[in-house]
């Protein structure tokens, strides 16, 4: 028995491994809900590997709750997620994060100054009413 | 050679069938060109493999209740699977992430180029009745 464990346990770990390399691959958010669709797969074919091991019937019920929860990730994102920016498949480098962030910022600042001219011009214009 | 040690044998071997098509899929998943190649990859530990893995769980445990819940398993399983894998193929047709060089037959397209024909001919078919 210690032979099957052992075997069964190192095809499931490299299984999952190669799915979660997909995963980070990417190239589409579609292919990352297939590599994880095969995580999920490979975590209720352990949990039923631990179980047949140790003869434990009371790990059953929560491979029937993954096998039914399993499937929501992947028809959420297919459903809701599966249309992407252009560009957003990828990891963004350093200099591309720091660009944007500058510009996130500077539009910040303008907002922030329009805000305060604003509402400066609306201060003098109740003391103008109030004066007349 | 006792019943109780067949039922130990045919176990072990269900479950290395089912971690080896786990395995399969990974590799499938990791070498295949693009989406629907991956999706074929990775439905089959979804399905047969997992049968098998219950199968070989199922006759180690050897006991009634736990029997009955790995076949509601089996059957959320394959309720589930082909939910999310025609959801996913779906939106992996629509959004274009699918190699059309790669396909053997493609039968959505022109159907969908038919029914856009249909739709742009209609109104020009019926005269104008007022």
């Amino acid at each position: 028995m210690t032979a099957v464990i052992i075997v069964c346990g190192v095809l499931l770990t490299v299984g999952a491994t190669l799915a979660i390399i997909r995963v980070e691959k990417g190239p589409s958010m579609l292919d990352r809900t297939v590599g994880l669709d095969i995580v999920v797969t490979t975590m209720i074919a352990a949990i039923a590997l631990y179980a047949a091991i140790q003869r434990r019937a009371d790990v059953v019920p929560i491979l029937v709750v993954l096998s039914m929860v399993g499937f929501v990730g992947s028809v959420t994102i297919a459903r809701f997620a599966s249309v992407e920016p252009v560009g957003e498949g990828r990891v963004r480098t350093r200099e591309e994060i720091a660009a944007q962030e500058a510009e996130r910022i500077a539009a910040e600042d303008e907002a922030e100054e329009a805000r305060r001219l604003g509402r400066r011009e609306s201060a003098d214009e109740r003391h103008d009413g109030e004066v007349r | 050679m006792t019943w109780t040690a067949v039922a130990d044998v045919v176990s072990a071997i269900c479950l290395i069938g089912g971690a080896f098509l786990a395995f399969a899929a990974g590799v499938g998943v990791l070498r295949f060109p693009d989406l629907l190649s991956r999706m074929h990859a990775g439905t089959k530990p979804q399905v047969l493999g997992l049968v098998l893995v219950l199968i070989g769980l199922a006759l180690r445990l050897r006991s009634g209740g736990a029997v009955w819940a790995l076949v509601l398993v089996a059957v959320f399983q394959m309720l589930t699977a082909p939910v999310a894998a025609q959801m996913v193929g779906r939106a992996g047709y629509r959004t274009g992430k699918i190699r059309d060089d790669l396909l053997v037959v493609d039968e959505l397209t022109a159907d969908m180029e038919r029914a856009t024909e249909q739709l742009t001919d209609a109104p020009a078919a019926d005269p104008p009745t007022t």
